[in-house]
């Protein structure tokens, strides 16, 4: 995720310490995949209460732009930013494979540079991406078109309901996705559809 | 001097260590006494199979090791190339077989977290990991259980720890029912400049423990995998340990954060037998003792005798000697990743190994003589397999060819492995070029706008079985060819030799002639052994595995830009096979999966026609020549063009001349040094003319099109037939499993 976003941005990103209680004002905030403390006890739930994410809290409520790409997705989930959860895929295996994603809300600061319902390919990697929220909830996620990215063509590789992929927040600068696009943003990796979601993101011309 | 022994060493006690009588006398001889219980635990972790090669040793010297390339050999935690740019590549290849057997998750996972221990020991950040997994026939009822577990363990850790597999193989045969192979591989990349070694160097220097704590688990799992099993197998789990990589994930990161900072004067991971491998290597490398005061070890169990603690092969640790004015920065470096940082003892210049525990003096050996007296076996041997030609002619056709290749494709051995690499992240660290499926895995150089290296592990066991020494040799050039045809050049490889009981010489003729084939394919083709592992005594119950000695390579390409894959043969383009047609069909998968017999010699390796041909496809894809290129293997030609056809989702259009060879030879035959490319048809002429010049046999067997493969009149069948024959097995085989479980 440094890789990509350094490759996008021109710059590389400044990292913070879980331990930090302080984030300095930056155009994004992005919570990256990889196993936080081993996923031990559920995907997320220790790295929801480490200090850093008070701050993250706090910047994600006064509007800064905020990104969790699938163990950041689970940690965004346990902290309360984002509703519903991420329960263990369907089949019960870790998969790692490329999906077709839709864009199902093309109006966020996040997916601006996609079109309404463009198919996008995008790889997944993930042992826990299943989401599920309970109806009242889900309900209110699609009237209020919080649903942004799903699994398109019956590409849905983890079970999840609605085959949602990645959501957002009411206030629309909080977003959560399972799939990595940063996995797939040069010719290197075979095609660029995740590089939109970036420059969108940092405001970078398309 | 005595240390009083608590538990008496009975002829019982020191055979329950594995050691043999005459092994006894020489410790007796060696240290002039009897050996504290402590003792005879350190003697038996040294000398067993797993950690001294007394079996191999004099074998493995013949290996070729060196090149210009080689900036480090055998005899280190992985080897170290060059690949320029004052990058090199640290790799290895090691086996956890045992533990996988009696516990698959666990056993995969630490055989995982072991061998990515030994790369970034050396200060290299991993980068790729690969895996050749070997099980029992299908149908055998543990098969299913070891393949989910040893799959899922594998996963769990490569993938919390954060590096892409890209790379391996999965064979089922009945011979290993009871002994299943899991071969781990990583590979890392360092700065030829930062190099870390095991070799201590400085007396009275602070000895320091690194990483987790110690436990009881794994105590004496080095002298489990150097005996044979049997029914009493269940018995053992408890020597199998258990992995964290969230840990190995933070230690990585200390460990380099640790090495950057200067103050580390030698580092060596604890694999097998832990502390007291690992503590013996270090000094003894150095020309130094090793004194520790067990006290300060940091345990996760109460009450652990000396003896738990110098077996235990708890996992994530590290042992280190430390520039002592550097120790506050050190200790600050682990804090911050939530490690132990303990100083466990010291270097010393009387060369003896000690060990304190509760204010006693409970082990006193000579360090040098642990590890450079051990035993040394040349076991009788007798060589075996060897069969007499049998020619294409004398092998029944199949009825039907297009249901031939079909039953292949379908085929347990040469299916897709689709069910096993989606469980594995080919993705993480972004820089992957060529995923599982193809010739070889690719990721790039992270850092260097056009390097990249190429990986691959193979081995062919019913070759080795049936002619050992061509088997060797043909590991060592599947493995060059498959590099090559990504357009790499191979750098160096690792042998990972699986063999049963060393001490019946039949299996030992394995060993020796397996070893005498790899050497020559290694000289020949310039591909030198820089690291390794032994596993002997797989066997249960007197039966032996198939001879496998996997052997592991890496390929460097210079840009990437221009590199081959399988599936990018483009419409219109001419097919060509290089090489020579085919016609060897003893000990091919058409003989064993169509007409279920195992018989005549292997397909023989010539490495110079290998190495010819192989250079030339190599200089062919560096032009940007091919649009795509696949080497030929199992299943012979007809596999081949079946998985380029999948690979780029098109059709082809083949035509071979029956009369020149049998059929079946031609479109079966497991011919070695052979690949099959594709070409703009403009460029073929040309490019056969250079085929020609170079003295590569070369073949216009058809063009690339249309939705079906066809070959003459012989079969045609479309991609979808082939991709639905190709990808449902390993699905199949393994969904039955649950559907089993729910009956049962």
């Amino acid at each position: 995720m440094i890789a990509a976003l350094t490759k996008i941005s021109g710059e590389p990103p400044i990292t913070i310490w879980q331990t930090e209680t302080e984030i300095p004002d930056v155009d994004l905030i992005v919570i990256p995949g990889g196993f936080s403390y081993g996923d031990y006890l559920r995907c997320g739930a220790i790295a929801a209460r480490m200090p850093v994410m008070e701050a993250v809290r706090r910047k994600a409520a006064s509007g800064t732009r905020v990104l969790g790409v699938c163990n950041g997705f689970q940690i965004l989930v346990e902290a309360g930013l984002l509703p519903g959860a991420l329960m263990r895929n369907a089949s019960l295996k870790f998969v790692c494979k490329q999906v077709q994603l839709e864009v199902a809300n093309a109006d966020t600061v996040f997916t601006g540079q996609y079109r309404q319902g463009e198919i996008i390919q995008c790889p997944v990697a993930h042992h826990d991406g299943n989401y599920f929220a309970e109806s009242e909830t889900l309900k209110q996620l699609e009237d209020n078109g919080q649903v942004v990215f799903r699994y398109a063509n019956g590409t849905n590789p983890n079970g999840s309901v609605n085959d949602i992929a990645g959501i957002i927040n009411k206030n629309g600068n909080v977003l959560g996705m399972m799939p990595h696009p940063e996995n797939l943003i040069e010719a290197a990796h075979g095609g660029n559809d995740g590089y939109a979601l970036f420059s969108a993101a940092l405001g970078i011309a398309a | 001097m005595t240390i009083p022994n608590e538990i008496q060493i009975t002829p019982e006690l020191i055979e329950a260590h594995g050691l043999k009588p005459d092994e006894y006398e020489r410790i007796l001889a060696l240290i002039g006494r009897e050996p504290s219980f402590t003792e005879l635990g350190i003697f038996s972790a040294m000398w067993n199979e797993h950690c001294s090669y007394k079996s191999s040793k004099k074998w493995l010297r013949t290996l070729p090791t060196e090149g210009p390339q080689v900036i480090q050999g055998p005899g280190e935690n992985a080897g170290v190339v060059d690949i320029g740019d004052g990058d090199c590549v640290v790799f290895k290849m090691e086996s956890h077989n045992h533990p996988s057997y009696i516990e698959p998750y666990q056993g995969a996972a630490t055989g995982m977290g072991g061998i990515l221990r030994d790369v970034f020991t050396m200060g290299a950040r991993p980068i790729a990991a690969m895996n050749a997994l070997r099980f029992g026939e299908p149908d055998h009822a543990k098969t299913r259980h070891l393949v989910a577990g040893v799959v899922a363990g594998i996963g769990g850790y490569g993938n919390s720890f954060g590096v892409p597999t890209v790379g391996g193989e999965v064979e089922f045969d009945a011979r290993y029912n009871g002994n299943c192979l899991v071969n781990a591989f990583a590979a890392g990349l360092a700065k030829t400049d930062a190099i870390f070694y095991s070799k201590a160097e400085g007396v009275g220097l602070p000895v320091v423990y690194l990483g987790a704590k110690t436990g009881r688990d794994g105590v004496g799992g080095a002298t489990m995998a150097s005996a044979e099993f049997d029914e009493m197998i269940e018995e053992k789990r408890p020597t199998v340990q258990v992995g964290d990589p969230f840990t190995e994930k933070c230690l990585l990161e200390a460990s380099l954060e640790l090495m950057a900072s200067g103050a580390v004067i030698a580092i060596q991971d604890m694999g097998a037998a832990g502390l007291t491998c690992s503590a013996v290597e270090m000094g003894a490398k150095g020309d130094l003792g090793v004194e520790l005061n067990l006290d300060m070890v940091p345990v996760r169990e109460e009450n652990m005798s000396a003896y738990e603690m110098m077996l235990s092969e708890s996992q994530e640790r590290m042992l280190m000697v430390l520039r002592p004015e550097m120790e506050a920065e050190a200790k600050a470096i682990f804090v911050k990743w939530g490690l132990d940082f303990a100083i466990v003892g010291k270097t010393t210049d009387d060369l003896r190994f000690r060990i304190f525990h509760g204010g006693d003096l409970v082990a006193d050996l000579p360090i040098k003589e642990l590890g450079d007296e051990a035993p040394e076996y040349d076991r009788p041997w007798r060589e075996t397999g060897l069969y007499s030609p049998l020619p294409a002619q004398n092998i029944e056709e199949p009825e039907d060819y297009g249901d031939a290749l079909l039953a292949l494709l379908g085929s347990a051995n040469n299916s897709s492995r689709r069910w096993v690499y989606e469980q594995y992240d080919t993705l993480i660290q972004g820089n992957s070029l060529q995923l599982p499926g193809g010739d070889a895995g690719v990721v790039r150089v992270d850092g260097h706008p056009s390097k990249a290296l190429a990986f691959s592990s193979d081995v062919t066991p019913r070759y080795c079985e049936a002619d050992p020494y061509e088997g060797g040799k043909q590991a060592v050039a599947e493995c060059w060819r498959n590099i090559t045809a990504t357009g790499a050049e191979p750098l160096a490889s690792t042998d990972n030799l699986n063999f049963g009981n060393p001490e019946r010489p039949e299996i030992m003729g394995q060993l020796v002639k397996a070893i005498e084939g790899i050497g020559d394919a290694c000289t020949t083709l310039r591909f030198p052994i820089v690291s390794g592992n032994v596993s002997l005594y797989n066997e249960t119950n007197g039966e032996a595995i198939l001879p496998t000695p996997t052997i592991a390579g890496v390929g460097l390409i210079p840009d990437w830009s221009h590199m081959a894959t399988i599936g990018g043969a483009k419409v219109g383009d001419t097919i060509v096979l290089l090489g020579g047609d085919g016609t060897h069909l003893g000990q091919s998968v058409y003989m064993r999966d169509c007409l279920g017999r195992a018989d005549g010699p292997p397909p023989p390796v010539d490495l110079n026609v290998e190495k010819r041909n192989g250079d030339f496809v190599r200089s062919a894809i560096r032009n940007g020549q091919l649009s795509a290129c696949h080497d030929i293997s199992d299943g012979g030609l007809a596999l081949c063009l079946a998985e380029m056809a999948m690979a780029a989702d098109k059709g082809m259009k083949v035509e071979i001349d029956c009369e020149i060879a049998p059929t079946h030879g031609q479109l079966f035959g497991e011919d070695q040094a052979r690949y099959v490319v594709t070409i703009s048809a403009d460029m073929a002429n040309f490019f056969c003319m250079s085929a020609e010049g170079a003295g590569v046999p070369f073949r216009q067997i058809g063009t690339v099109g249309d939705d079906q493969l066809t070959i003459n009149d012989l079969l045609s069948i479309s991609i979808e037939q082939l991709r639905n024959a190709h990808e449902s097995w390993f699905p199949d085989y393994m969904d039955r499993d649950i559907a089993q479980s729910l009956i049962d």
